[in-house]
């Protein structure tokens, strides 16, 4: 603090009501937007807001869309999505997005309504004990008791959702706490007590990493959605690590973008349904460059015969996430970007070289599987094949400042198989939690934070009704937002494990009484097309985009599709099974894996 | 990979705020790892800080889990493994009932003399016993007098030496 004297801040004169200290420290954090739904507990908040033109307010019509939708906002920003909700039901219903951007990795300050200080505890109308609840689905959680306090837990909160890595945040504000007075705390004036994660890499570590990668044989580098957490300019370092090196490059579902999926030397995702020479190439590789990714178990498979003979390096900034499935060889804690610009100088500094000769049998081998064209479907009947659909949305959007978001299941992963992203941001999809109805409300929030970009919502008939009252959102804010439901009448993936593991049992994953989609967008003021064959397909996608309102796009696609290649539960990745030549029914599970998810 | 299990004393420094205690626990339950015993208390009234002493079991692979999660809570400064970081003073203390005709209560108080346990109550009929050491000391002696009833502490350890787990400056 300097010495000089400053006109004191109206906040020192006056103090400010809870209310008005909570919209001064969103604006100091540079919240523009919250997503929300007003209820009794909070009215002091909304009328706080009512009264000031720098926040919008978008209204949702559920609390869980709320959260998917500032988490679609802050995964195609990099900054932190807000969230305010009333008590009760109002907070309780946040829960799914809650963990959904806990698993994720997404920055969300979700401010919740309470009763007053003194009647917690009390069964009050709409009480619910928030900070209870939400424990163990949040990164961290506050429940404001004394109105000096409530300046610098909005700070911590932000603090806390964007370092590190980051996850959603709940502050819970008691009805008394916001309409009493409040001193005000700038955000420059805040300093953390506690929670300040190591961003700076170990040096010795790095340069033991590089030495590892320069001389590697059959190198790959895995790299997840940590790099994208970190911003883009840790992608481009990640791009120039990766074509310094010039060792292949395979990204998980939540990494995609993170490095030009165009390049020559990526080489697809990975995992469950990843493709053939990316799963082959892990469990052959002999040294492994974990960059932001986690070994998930989508990811790894049968973690005894998970790259058995690979020396292993893992950047990330949690401590926790390194040696929690996998024991490495060279475990690095940093951030993503710092890491990645301290392995490059270190690739420079050791004069390393792009080693032709050392992995061209390597680079053999990979070409050699690429060669299986894993991600091949056929065109048989008449019907449309959902990986057609999205190639042909890819082709026709390829000009285009283009967002995509997605539902859960079959369509999810033909998107991430058939979609390819060069940048990052652009997509975005719930990965750890699996979360059914996450797609659109997320492309809403995308939508708000691109209002020029096109943006897409790649669904399915099952996971699209969990949300679709956000129609009504989509509509309120003009928010073209284009849907298209890859409609199969079922819900593709249960039916697929059902085929798989189940004796063909379709128990429960028919979906019957299906709206009419084309309707149902009418219904709210929006766009309904409709196609029901592969020559249908390019005029609907066009249609979808010269129009500026919302879109419903009903695709009918082939009821019968499966996703391949696919590594079963309880497989490793070289036991990954590619779609069946004939029409001889699909590929079948092993007993040892129906137990797992 | 090591599988073998094995004790472990871990202390952390924390916030002394509600709700700090149910976030250490939730993390424990929350994956399926045990606890074996937990205390905490305040122990720095200037600085609002409290320590959690917490005795668990796992695999060295678990036990780093335990400990890097922990180090995460926001309300918590320093997390250390006694066990891992070098020697340590553990101690426990139990205060443990024995009932009975006046012979078994003359034995229990041999038993008690021998061992330096402190009578604390006693009655016509009953005795309270406190006794403190370590879990073994307290084992053998609640085995020996065959108690009624028993109130355990929890283990509180601290390292031997110099070191100090202090909130960083």
């Amino acid at each position: 603090m300097s010495a000089v004297t400053h006109p004191a801040p109206l906040a020192d004169v006056q103090p400010l009501t809870g209310s008005q200290v909570v919209v001064a420290a969103l604006k100091d954090q540079g919240v523009e937007v919250i997503f929300g739904y007003p209820g009794g507990a909070v009215l002091p908040l909304y009328d706080a807001l009512f009264q000031q033109t720098d926040i919008r307010h978008i209204l949702v019509r559920h609390e869980q869309a709320a959260v998917h939708a500032a988490e679609g906002y802050a995964r195609s920003t990099g900054r932190v999505g807000v969230v305010l909700v009333t008590s009760g039901p109002g907070a309780t219903n946040t829960v799914t997005g809650l963990t959904d951007a806990l698993m994720d990795s997404v920055p969300i300050v979700c401010l919740t309504g309470q009763v007053p200080t003194h009647m917690i505890g009390n069964d009050a109308f709409q009480e619910a004990d928030t900070v209870g609840i939400t424990r163990p689905c949040t990164k961290h959680n506050y429940l404001v008791k004394d109105p000096a306090d409530l300046a610098r837990v909005l700070h911590e909160a932000f603090h806390v959702a964007r370092s590190g890595r980051p996850g959603p945040v709940v502050v819970d504000l008691p009805k008394n706490i916001l309409m009493g007075k409040a001193p005000y705390l700038a955000k420059a004036a805040f300093a953390p007590r506690s929670y300040n994660p190591a961003r700076e890499p170990d040096p010795r570590r790095v340069e033991e990493a590089v030495e590892l990668i320069a001389r590697a044989e059959r190198p790959i580098f895995y790299v997840g959605g940590g790099v994208i957490n970190a911003g883009t300019e840790a992608c481009v370092r990640l791009t120039e690590l990766v074509r310094a090196t010039g060792h292949p490059i395979t990204l998980t579902l939540m990494g995609l973008g993170a490095y030009p999926a165009s390049d020559p030397q990526f080489i697809g995702m990975l995992g469950m349904h990843g493709t053939y020479e990316a799963n082959m190439a892990m469990y052959d590789c002999d040294v492994m460059v974990c960059i932001g990714a986690r070994f998930d178990d989508r990811v790894t498979g049968r973690l005894d015969g998970f790259s058995p003979r690979s020396r292993k390096i893992h950047v990330d900034i949690d401590p926790s996430s390194i040696n929690k499935n996998i024991k490495v060889d060279v475990p690095i804690v940093g951030d993503a970007e710092r890491t990645l610009t301290a392995m490059l100088a270190a690739w420079q500094r050791q004069s390393n070289r792009i080693d032709r000769a050392r992995t061209a049998g390597w680079w053999r081998q990979i070409d050699e599987w690429r060669k299986k064209d894993s991600l091949r479907f056929r065109q048989n009947g008449n019907g449309i094949k959902p990986q057609y659909a999205i190639q042909r949305l890819h082709a026709l959007t390829r000009e285009r400042d283009v967002y995509v978001t997605t539902d859960v299941g079959q369509h999810q992963m033909w998107a991430a198989q058939h979609f390819p992203f060069d940048k990052p941001l652009r997509w975005l999809t719930s990965g750890g939690l699996g979360t059914m109805g996450y797609g659109f409300p997320a492309a809403l929030g995308v939508q708000i934070a691109h209002p020029e970009a096109t943006v897409l919502c790649i669904s399915g008939d099952a996971s699209w009704v969990m949300n679709m009252q956000e129609m009504s959102t989509a509509m309120q804010y003009r928010l073209p937002v284009k849907t298209f439901i890859l409609n199969n009448s079922y819900m593709g993936m249960v039916r697929q494990w059902q085929d798989f593991f189940h004796g063909n049992r379709h128990a429960e994953s028919y979906m019957d009484s299906l709206p009419d989609f084309v309707k149902l967008a009418e219904a709210f003021g929006a766009v309904g097309l409709r196609a029901t064959k592969p020559d249908e397909v390019d005029g609907v996608i066009e249609a979808a985009l010269a129009t500026r309102k919302p879109v419903i796009a009903d695709i009918v696609v082939d009821r019968a599709e499966n996703v391949y290649p696919m590594i079963p539960g309880g497989a490793a990745h070289n036991e990954i099974k590619l779609s069946p030549e004939e029409d001889d029914g699909p590929v079948k599970g092993e007993e040892g894996g129906m137990v797992l998810v | 990979m090591a599988e073998e299990l094995r004790r472990h004393t871990i202390c952390a420094l924390v916030d002394n705020e509600p709700g700090v205690l149910a976030r250490v626990i939730g993390l424990f339950s929350g994956r399926g790892y045990n606890i074996e015993s937990l205390t905490v208390a305040q122990v720095d009234a200037r600085r609002g800080l409290s320590r959690i002493n917490i005795v668990t079991t796992g695999t060295e692979l678990v036990i780093e889990q335990i400990k890097s999660l922990l180090a995460k809570l926001v309300p918590v400064h320093r997390v250390q493994d006694l066990t891992v970081e070098g020697p340590a003073v553990e101690r426990e203390l139990a205060l443990v009932k024995v009932t009975g005709d006046r012979q078994r209560l003359v034995d229990a108080l041999r038993i008690a003399d021998f061992m330096d346990v402190r009578l604390v109550d006693r009655t016509p009929q009953s005795f309270v016993f406190e006794v403190t050491g370590t879990s073994d000391d307290l084992d053998a002696f609640i085995n020996l007098v065959e108690p009624v009833e028993v109130s355990r502490a929890g283990v509180v350890a601290i390292g031997r030496g110099d070191t100090v787990l202090g909130p960083r400056s």
